[in-house]
C-alpha cells in the first residue's frame, strides 16, 4: 500500500486509490476499508509495473479479496455461523436441497389429500389451497426478521470498526452518493471502457451481467411487494394472471436472474487466474447457483401452475427462496452489505478536508 | 517470426516508440515484426514506468487546461537543455505533440483527468489511464489486433549489413538463434542505462553506485551495433535522466517509487556531512532532475536529505520510511556520518536562516544569508526532534547518447554513406533533441511522434 501510496498512477481507476492518498499509515481499519471499497475489476493488476513477477510483487486485486473474505466471515452474526462461508457448498445443499425437500415434506403432510398432486385452475387462492397463507407468511416473515438482524448487526460492527460513530452512517447525503455509486456500478467503469474483468481486455461485461443480477433481483422482491399490497390490502389472492403487475415484474427480474449469474459464472471461469482468490470461488458459485435456482423454479411454478405438478413446484420454489434467505447472510451477498458502507465513508471522506501533502512529480 | 518471410519492416524494440511504428507501419500496408527482448510480463521498456505525454495545445482540450504553444515548450525545452538541442527537430516533435491524442486514443491509449498530487501539471501534460504500462497493454493489444508479430524474450545479438544498408537481424530466443529479414529497420531499443560497464566507461568507477531506474533490458547493444556501422551520435556518455533517488531502491527497475521528494524542505549533506547545492534553488519539478548527477559528483556517491518534525508530512511519502532519530547526534550515528560535523552544518544552516513567511506553493521569501552553498527558498531552521534522514543516490531512468536522425527519423551516417532502409525511434535517438536535462513528458513525445514518422516511413521505403 506505501508502493501504491508513492506511485499513484493507479488513481484513475477507482475510490480505492484516491481513498488511499487520504492516508499515510495503513491500519487494519484503513485496510478492512479500501478492501471492502475495492470492485475487484483487475485494472490495477494489469496496469502495475510492479506486479509479480517483479521484486515487489504488488498485488492488490488478490491482497483485497483476501481481507474481504475475512471481513464477510468476521462480522458475520451469529459469530457461530462464521464457518458456513468457509463451506459454503454445504449451504448451497442446505439451500437447495433441504430447504426444499422440508417444504415439501412439510406441505405433503399438512395438504389434504389429492391437493398436493392435484390440477390447479389458476382461481384465487391456488398456491394457498397448498400452502396456507398465514403459514407462508409466517415463514417467510421468520426468515426476513433473521436476515434482516443478522445484516444489521454485521453492519454495525463493521461500521463501528471502521472507526465510525453510528450517526455518520445514516448521513443523508453520503447516503445518497453511495447508492447511485452503487446503483450504476460507478467504480466498475475503468475510467469509460470497462474492466480488465474476466482478463486485460477492458470490457463492460462483469458490469452488465451484475446490473442484469442485482436488477433482475429488485424487480422480483418489488413483484413480491406488489403481491404483498394486492393480498393483505386489495385482498386479491395469488396466483395472478399472466399480465398482471406483480407477475410482469417477477417475469422481468427473473430474466434477469437467469441470464446475470450465468454471465457472472462464465466470467468466473474465463477470468485470469492470477487475478482470482479460489478460495472465494465457492462462496460466490454458490450465491449465483442460488440466485438462478430461484429464478428458474419461479418461471417452472408459472408454467406449470395449473397442471399437477404445482404442488411439488411450489414446494421447491418456496424453499429455494428460503434456502437464499437463509444462506445471505454467510454468503457473497453481504458484500452488498460492507461494499454500500464503504461507499457511504468514501463519500463522507471526500466532504471531509484532508491535510496530506500533494506531489511534485 | 518466420525465417523464410522476408518482412517490410523489423522492429527491434517494445516500448512505446517501437509499438507507435509498428502500428503505424501496419496501418500502412506493410508487414511488421516486432522483437521484444524482454518476456512479456516485462514487455515496454521505460514506458512501462512513465506516466504522461508532454503536449503542445492552443486551447483547453480534452484532458488538458488552459493552453501550452509552442513557444512556451520550445521556451522550458531550452531552459533544460540549456541549448544541447536540435531546433528544427524538436520543434517538430513539439508542434506535432499536439495532434498525437486522437491517434493514441484510437489504438488502445486511454487518458484520465489529471487528479489528486499532479493538478498543476495538467496544463502541460496528458496523463495515461493507470499509467505507461496501461498505455503499453493498450498499443500491444492494438497491435496485435492489426496482425502484428510480436516475439518477447527476443534479443537481437547481429545487424547484418549488405551493399551499404540493412539486411537481416540475428535474434537469439529461448537459446536458439534464428535470423529475420527485414526490408527496413527501426531499431527502438532504448539507452544503455543497464549496462554497467559502458556506464563506467563514462563515469569511471562511480557508476558502480548507480542505481538503474528503468528497465533492466536497455543494454544499448543495438545502440552500439549502429554505432559499429558508422552511425553519428549525439549528446554524450555521461547525460542521463538521473535524479536522486533513495538509496534502499533496488539495482534496477524501481520506477516512480523510489523517488524522494523532499530535498527543497531540509537540507542534504553528503559524507562528510557538508551541504553542496542550493536547495532551494527553484521548484522540485524544476531542479528535480538535476540532483542525481549533483550526488553522483560526491564521493561515495551518497548524500542524506534531512528534514526536522516541522517539515515531515509535506511531501509525498516515499516508500521507504526515513530513518529517525531524536537527536542530530543519533541521527549521525545512523547514518554514520561524523557528529559534531553534522552538527555544525546544521547550526552554521540554522545561524544563517532569515526569518520569512514559508509557503512551500510560492518561492517565498525564506532564505539563507551568508552560508556558502545558500538555500534562497523554503529554508527553516532544523531544530524541532524528531530528525529524519533519506538516504540517496543516483538513479539513472535513461541514457542521452543515441544516434543522429533527421526529420525523417533515418538514421544519419558517417562520411555522408548512403544506408537508406534504417530508422531510429524513441530513447536510441532522444538525444537528438534532449541533449541535456530533462522535462516531463519529454520522453514520450519523442517516443510517440519519432515512432510514428518511423513507421510510416519505413512502410513507406519498403513500398518503393
Amino acid at each position: 500500500m506505501r508502493i501504491c501510496n508513492a506511485c499513484r498512477y493507479c488513481e484513475g481507476f477507482c475510490a480505492v486509490f484516491p481513498a488511499m492518498e487520504r492516508r499515510m499509515e495503513f491500519g487494519e481499519k484503513d485496510l478492512l476499508y479500501l478492501a471492502n471499497l475495492c470492485h475487484d475489476c483487475g485494472e490495477c493488476y494489469y496496469s502495475c509495473q510492479y506486479a509479480p513477477p517483479h521484486e515487489f510483487a504488488v498485488h492488490i486485486p488478490q491482497t483485497m479479496a483476501e481481507i474481504r473474505r475475512q471481513t464477510y466471515s468476521e462480522y458475520a452474526w451469529p459469530g457461530a455461523l462464521k464457518g458456513l462461508f468457509a463451506h459454503n457448498g454445504l449451504a448451497l445443499a442446505l439451500g437447495a436441497l433441504i430447504a426444499p425437500l422440508l417444504f415439501m415434506t412439510y406441505l405433503y403432510a399438512v395438504a389434504a389429500p389429492g391437493v398436493f398432486f392435484g390440477a390447479h385452475a389458476v382461481a384465487d387462492g391456488a398456491f394457498y389451497r397448498v400452502m396456507p397463507h398465514g403459514a407462508m407468511i409466517a415463514v417467510f416473515l421468520l426468515l426476513g426478521i433473521g436476515v434482516a438482524v443478522a445484516f444489521a448487526a454485521g453492519l454495525w460492527r463493521f461500521w463501528r470498526d471502521l472507526g465510525e460513530p453510528l450517526a455518520t452512517l445514516f448521513d443523508g447525503k453520503a447516503m445518497q452518493q453511495a447508492i447511485v455509486d452503487a446503483m450504476t456500478l460507478r467504480y466498475l467503469d475503468g475510467g469509460g471502457e470497462g474492466c480488465a474483468y474476466p482478463d486485460e481486455v477492458p470490457s463492460t461485461a462483469r458490469r452488465t451481467f451484475h446490473h442484469l443480477t442485482f436488477y433482475g433481483f429488485l424487480f422480483c422482491f418489488a413483484a413480491t411487494s406488489v403481491a404483498a399490497v394486492y393480498h393483505n390490502l386489495l385482498g386479491w389472492q395469488a396466483p395472478y394472471a399472466l399480465l398482471s403487475v406483480p407477475v410482469v415484474f417477477g417475469t422481468i427480474g427473473g430474466i434477469g436472474l437467469l441470464i446475470g449469474p450465468v454471465g457472472l459464472m462464465w466470467l468466473k471461469i474465463a477470468r485470469d487466474p492470477e487475478t482470482q482468490d479460489r478460495k472465494q470461488s465457492g462462496m460466490d458459485t454458490t450465491f449465483l447457483a442460488m440466485l438462478f435456482l430461484t429464478s428458474l423454479t419461479g418461471f417452472l411454478l408459472l408454467i406449470l401452475r395449473e397442471s399437477s405438478a404445482m404442488g411439488v413446484v411450489l414446494a421447491i420454489h418456496l424453499g429455494i427462496v428460503a434456502g437464499l434467505f437463509i444462506t445471505m447472510p454467510y454468503g457473497k451477498f453481504v458484500h452488498a452489505i460492507y461494499r454500500s458502507a464503504a461507499l457511504v465513508l468514501n463519500a463522507l471522506e471526500k466532504r471531509r478536508p484532508v491535510k496530506l501533502p500533494v506531489g511534485e512529480i | 517470426m518466420d525465417p523464410n518471410q522476408l518482412y517490410d519492416v523489423l522492429i527491434v524494440g517494445g516500448g512505446n516508440a517501437a509499438l507507435c511504428a509498428a502500428i503505424t507501419a501496419r496501418q500502412a500496408g506493410a508487414s511488421v515484426i516486432v522483437l521484444e527482448a524482454a518476456p512479456k510480463h516485462f514487455r515496454g521498456g521505460n514506458s512501462r514506468h512513465t506516466r504522461n505525454f508532454r503536449c503542445m495545445h492552443d486551447a483547453p482540450a480534452d484532458v488538458l487546461t488552459d493552453s501550452y504553444g509552442e513557444n512556451e515548450y520550445w521556451e522550458d525545452l531550452l531552459k533544460v537543455t540549456a541549448g544541447h538541442t536540435d531546433e528544427k527537430l524538436a520543434r517538430m516533435v513539439i508542434r506535432q505533440t499536439s495532434e498525437c491524442r486522437p491517434w493514441m486514443r484510437a489504438h488502445g491509449a486511454r487518458f484520465q483527468p489529471s487528479l489528486g498530487g499532479t493538478l498543476h501539471l495538467s496544463r502541460t501534460n496528458a496523463f495515461f489511464l493507470g499509467g505507461g504500462k496501461a498505455l503499453l497493454n493498450g498499443y500491444y493489444r492494438a497491435a496485435e489486433r492489426m496482425g502484428i508479430e510480436i516475439e518477447y524474450n527476443a534479443e537481437v545479438n547481429e545487424l547484418n549489413f549488405r551493399d551499404g544498408r540493412f539486411h537481416s537481424a540475428v535474434v537469439v530466443r529461448k537459446g536458439f538463434t534464428e535470423v529475420v529479414r527485414a526490408k527496413t529497420l527501426v531499431a527502438a531499443a532504448g539507452g544503455f542505462q543497464a549496462n554497467i560497464e559502458w556506464l563506467r566507461s563514462a563515469w569511471g568507477e562511480a557508476a558502480n553506485n548507480f542505481l538503474i531506474r528503468g528497465t533492466p533490458y536497455d543494454n544499448g547493444h543495438i545502440l552500439r551495433l549502429l554505432m559499429n556501422q558508422g552511425a553519428r551520435t549525439v549528446s554524450d556518455p555521461t547525460q542521463c535522466h538521473c535524479v536522486a533517488i533513495d538509496a534502499r531502491a533496488p539495482r534496477f527497475d524501481g520506477g516512480i517509487i523510489t523517488r524522494v521528494d523532499c530535498v527543497s524542505l531540509g537540507i542534504t549533506v553528503n559524507q562528510h556531512a557538508q551541504r553542496f547545492y542550493d536547495e532551494g534553488e527553484d521548484f522540485w519539478p524544476k531542479r528535480y532532475a538535476i540532483w542525481g548527477r549533483l550526488v553522483a559528483q560526491q564521493p561515495g556517491q551518497i548524500a542524506y536529505t534531512i528534514i526536522d518534525s516541522q517539515a515531515m508530512g509535506g511531501f509525498m511519502p516515499p516508500v521507504f520510511p526515513p530513518i529517525q532519530a531524536r537527536s542530530l547526534r543519533e541521527l549521525a550515528d545512523a547514518l554514520k556520518l561524523d557528529p559534531q560535523a553534522l552538527e555544525r552544518t546544521v547550526a552554521e544552516y540554522n545561524a544563517a536562516v532569515r526569518p520569512g513567511k514559508f509557503d512551500h506553493a510560492i518561492l517565498d521569501n525564506c532564505s539563507t544569508e551568508d552560508l556558502q552553498p545558500a538555500k534562497s527558498h523554503w529554508a527553516l531552521r532544523i531544530e524541532r526532534p524528531p530528525y529524519y534522514a533519506y538516504p540517496l543516490r543516483p538513479g539513472i531512468t535513461f541514457t542521452y547518447l543515441g544516434v543522429a536522425v533527421n526529420e525523417r527519423a533515418e538514421v544519419c551516417f558517417e562520411e555522408n554513406r548512403k544506408l537508406d532502409n534504417v530508422f531510429a525511434a524513441g530513447e536510441i535517438m532522444a538525444g537528438n533533441i534532449l541533449g541535456k536535462g530533462y522535462l516531463a513528458g519529454l520522453g514520450m513525445a519523442i517516443g510517440t511522434v519519432f515512432g510514428r514518422i518511423a513507421g510510416e516511413e519505413a512502410a513507406r521505403r519498403a513500398h518503393a
